[in-house]
């Protein structure tokens, strides 16, 4: 349902009374209502569906999936190629 | 023939003609009374000033004969340019009615000699833009070394128009020898890519009312017959030429495969988007295959050409970020398919009309 | 684009597919609730990267394709109605009504326009004093905080040509009747990542519990989606069924609170038809008592509307994953995009539209 895309808060003002601010997506910019992040500050990244920031991206937690996903396949893979190593030893292979 | 501005600035635009008791165009300067030629011989001619069209004839003739003496053929094409607004970052509906008329007779391997030009002008457009148009057409004709021959002008009542519409029309010449089509495309010829797509019709996107957004993208709107031109002294019978106009690449490619009843595979990371081209395409939810493009061509060619046509197609100004978008196979006759980033595939089908944003 | 790109990468999702593969032992039928993951998942060929053990089901988080026929026609209605100026999501402009659509009615004249945001169509009111501007509000939670927030400086502007037609939808409601549909095939779903961002997480764990289903909150990159599929795969195997929030940088437990409260303010639920599902129980927002005067059902008098729909749509089951878009027997013939029988052929993120566009009818043809 909901297309929604993260871009970077280049400026804050006030429209009619109403949190607004430019925010930067890869290069295009448009002019987003920020009303329903009030904490929100110039330079912090957010998700941005139909013209609304609704939510602040976490950078901490970002970082912290990447990381999970660079190990858990690393870990991985290091298994199967223990796996693959004892099944090798196990059977009359080229101990290669 | 990079655009300075994207939109031009009309505060200090002073026009030529003796026109100033009518500073918007009224129904009379499509009567063919004094009024359109005042149109003619002050807006017109200046702007496309050339020895054939000079002689205001109700046709231009044409001498060929040395063109053809050699076995070369004419080509003819014609296009209609409804854009809205008129004006866009990068171009204009001159550049666009020029182009896209060249680049038409282009991608049959033509070298063009003339256009012609016929405008439908509503009542009340302002005779300073409409100056600007023909100005923006006479620059594209010059750059694209095409004169415009002959041309007409009506203008609708208020409400019956979009400011102005442009029918072009061209006359091109196939030298002896250019074969574009004359081999059928076959499993293992290879589709070529100009360059990034989907310029135009984000530029477009970036100011139409509701969706408008600020960006440095502009319409890649250029004439191609010169890249043609260079590509067929590498192979003479490149199997398809196509640009990739409305509808995008999606389009071309799925007619292509449609012609030649074969499949088409393309690889998604060969696939040159600009970043912020795909950046707009990401906010907007729409899919760059399916963008516009304005100066771009798809080409098939065969497979022992394609490091010769693809160099010299990087050598040329419109083709420096060419490259192999996928191949012609065997396999799913007339679909296209692309095997994605991440290693699936899916059918790129046609689409069926206007591309929407999405919100989902 | 940064947050964007990163979930892209081809080598990091051949190792969350082998992770998966690595992972199952035996069949799993996975839902993800939102069309738009959908949409990311046929367009990236995710499904096909999967092991054959998971299947996933595409379920009826297209607002697109749920909005009842009903409203549908009244959108139709009014947009006819020469005073108005009707503002849409593009999506919504092919989506057949009994007769039409938003573009045949354009085509005969009336203002259809389509908006990025619903503060635009806040912009055309204050810009067209003497028209009527009606708004198609239309989406589910993630959604509705914008469409409130339209409505909100509307009514505070005193833009008395404003008015909206609601039809939003819920997801919670909506998981709960899948799981008490009969047939239900289910094994666990992949929340909506953006829902989640404005409603946080704290709806799901009755869920969860009562269904003893597990319920994995998932973004909508390729990464993202793998990541919420290997997470679900392994609570399944592993007999757990709980909620995990596999998009923690955008998501959070409480979610947004200032979203949360302005659509308490401006929304009051409702029972909610869906469109080929029927009625949901509390599944859906209207206009609460404060901005009835918004309404533009009540505004242009369109709620005596019969609606017919094609005998031939199997939609309702499609949305409820008991029939794959394409054993529909009017799938690829008396229905395409071109010619839809029901929305969920119509929207790209619909899953008639997405397996269609992706060439899925030729599946066990064995052309592609």
């Amino acid at each position: 349902m909901c297309l929604a895309v993260p871009g970077q808060v280049e400026s804050i003002h006030e429209e009619n009374g109403t949190r607004m601010g430019r925010v930067n997506f890869g290069g295009v910019v448009k002019e987003i209502c920020l009303a329903y992040l009030p904490d929100i500050l110039v330079g912090d990244y957010t998700i941005v569906h139909v013209g609304f920031a609704i939510s602040k991206i976490d950078e901490a937690s970002a970082q912290a999936t990447l990381r999970t996903f660079a190990e858990l396949g690393l870990l991985e893979e290091g298994l199967e190629e223990l796996r693959a190593g004892d099944e090798v030893d196990g059977a009359l292979a080229d101990p290669t | 023939m990079k655009h300075q501005h994207s939109i031009p600035d009309f505060s200090n635009f002073t026009c030529p003609a003796p026109l100033r008791d009518y500073p918007h165009v009224i129904l009379g300067h499509g009567g063919g009374g004094a009024l359109s030629h005042e149109l003619i011989e002050g807006i017109f001619l200046p702007a496309f000033s050339n020895p054939l069209l000079d002689r205001l004839g109700d046709s231009a003739v044409l001498d060929v004969a040395a063109e053809l003496a050699g076995g070369g053929r004419l080509a003819i094409s014609t296009d209609s340019y409804v854009v809205r607004p008129l004006f866009f970052p990068g171009g204009s509906i001159g550049d666009l009615a020029v182009n896209g008329t060249v680049n038409d007779l282009a991608m049959s391997g033509a070298m063009p000699l003339c256009l012609t030009a016929g405008f439908i002008i509503e009542e009340g457009f302002p005779v300073a833009e409409l100056a600007a148009v023909v100005d923006a057409m006479a620059k594209a004709a010059r750059a694209a070394g095409v004169r415009i021959v002959t041309g007409d002008t009506k203008v609708v009542e208020r409400g019956h128009g979009d400011g102005v519409y442009i029918n072009t029309a061209g006359i091109g010449f196939v030298p002896p020898g250019v074969a574009v089509g004359a081999v059928p495309i076959c499993a293992g010829d290879v589709v070529l890519l100009s360059g990034t797509i989907g310029d135009h019709g984000m530029a477009i996107m970036s100011v139409r009312e509701g969706l408008a957004f600020e960006s440095q993208i502009e319409s890649d709107s250029a004439p191609l017959h010169g890249l043609v031109a260079a590509m067929l002294v590498e192979c003479s019978d490149i199997r398809m030429l196509r640009d990739p106009t409305r509808g995008g690449v999606a389009t071309s490619l799925n007619e292509i495969a449609g012609l030649a009843s074969c499949g088409i595979e393309i690889d998604e990371s060969a696939v040159p988007v600009s970043a912020h081209v795909a950046s707009a395409c990401e906010i907007l939810g729409l899919d760059p295959l399916l963008v516009a493009n304005e100066g771009k061509l798809l080409a098939v060619v065969p497979a022992e050409a394609v490091g010769r046509v693809l160099a010299a197609m990087q050598g040329h100004e419109h083709g420096r970020q060419a490259v192999v978008l996928g191949r012609v196979v065997a396999g799913h006759p007339r679909l296209v398919v692309m095997r994605t980033a991440v290693g699936g595939t899916r059918v790129i089908p046609m689409p069926i009309g206007e591309q929407l944003p999405r919100i989902c | 684009m940064k947050h964007l790109t990163e979930y892209r990468d081809a080598e990091q999702a051949r190792r969350l597919v082998a992770e998966i593969g690595r992972v199952v032992t035996r069949p799993w039928a996975i839902m993800e609730v939102c069309g738009g993951q959908t949409h990311s998942i046929i367009r990236n060929g995710i499904d096909q990267l999967l092991p054959p053990e998971v299947e996933m089901i595409h379920g009826p988080g297209c607002p697109v394709c749920v909005t009842p026929l009903e409203v549908i026609d009244r959108a139709l209605a009014i947009a006819a109605d020469p005073r108005v100026i009707f503002c849409s999501f593009g999506d919504m402009l092919r989506v057949p009504g009994s007769r039409e659509n938003l573009f045949a009615v354009k085509g005969r004249g009336g203002d259809v326009r389509v908006v990025y945001s619903p503060l635009d169509a806040v912009k055309l009111a204050r810009q067209h004093p003497d028209r009527e501007v009606v708004f198609l509000a239309i989406g589910f939670e993630t959604t509705a905080p914008a469409n409130a927030m339209a409505v909100k400086l509307a009514k505070r502007e005193g833009l008395r040509n404003f008015s909206m037609l609601v039809s939003h939808v819920l997801v919670p409601p909506a998981i709960h009747a899948i799981m008490r549909s009969p047939g239900n095939r289910v094994n666990a779903f992949l929340a909506a990542g953006h829902v989640c961002s404005v409603m946080g997480t704290w709806q799901y764990p009755p869920l969860a519990d009562r269904f003893r289903v597990p319920i994995v909150i998932t973004g909508f990159e390729p990464l993202d989606l793998l990541d919420g599929i290997r997470r679900t795969v392994l609570q399944l195997e592993q007999g757990r069924h709980e909620v995990e929030n596999a998009y923690a940088r955008v998501v959070s437990e409480r979610g947004n609170e200032a979203a949360q409260a302005v659509i308490a303010e401006v929304f009051t639920p409702q029972d909610r038809a869906w469109r080929g599902i029927g009625v949901i129980p509390g599944s859906g927002w209207s206009l609460s008592a404060d901005y009835r005067d918004f309404d533009a059902e009540e505004r242009f008098a369109v709620s005596g509307i019969t609606t017919t729909e094609s005998p031939l749509c199997r939609s309702g089951e499609v949305l409820k994953g008991t029939l794959k878009p394409n054993q529909c027997p009017a799938f690829g013939k008396e229905c395409t995009p071109r010619r839809p029988l029901g929305a969920t052929m119509v929207s790209g993120e619909g899953a008639c539209a997405a397996y269609y566009n992706a060439g899925r009818f030729l599946e066990g043809s064995g052309t592609a």
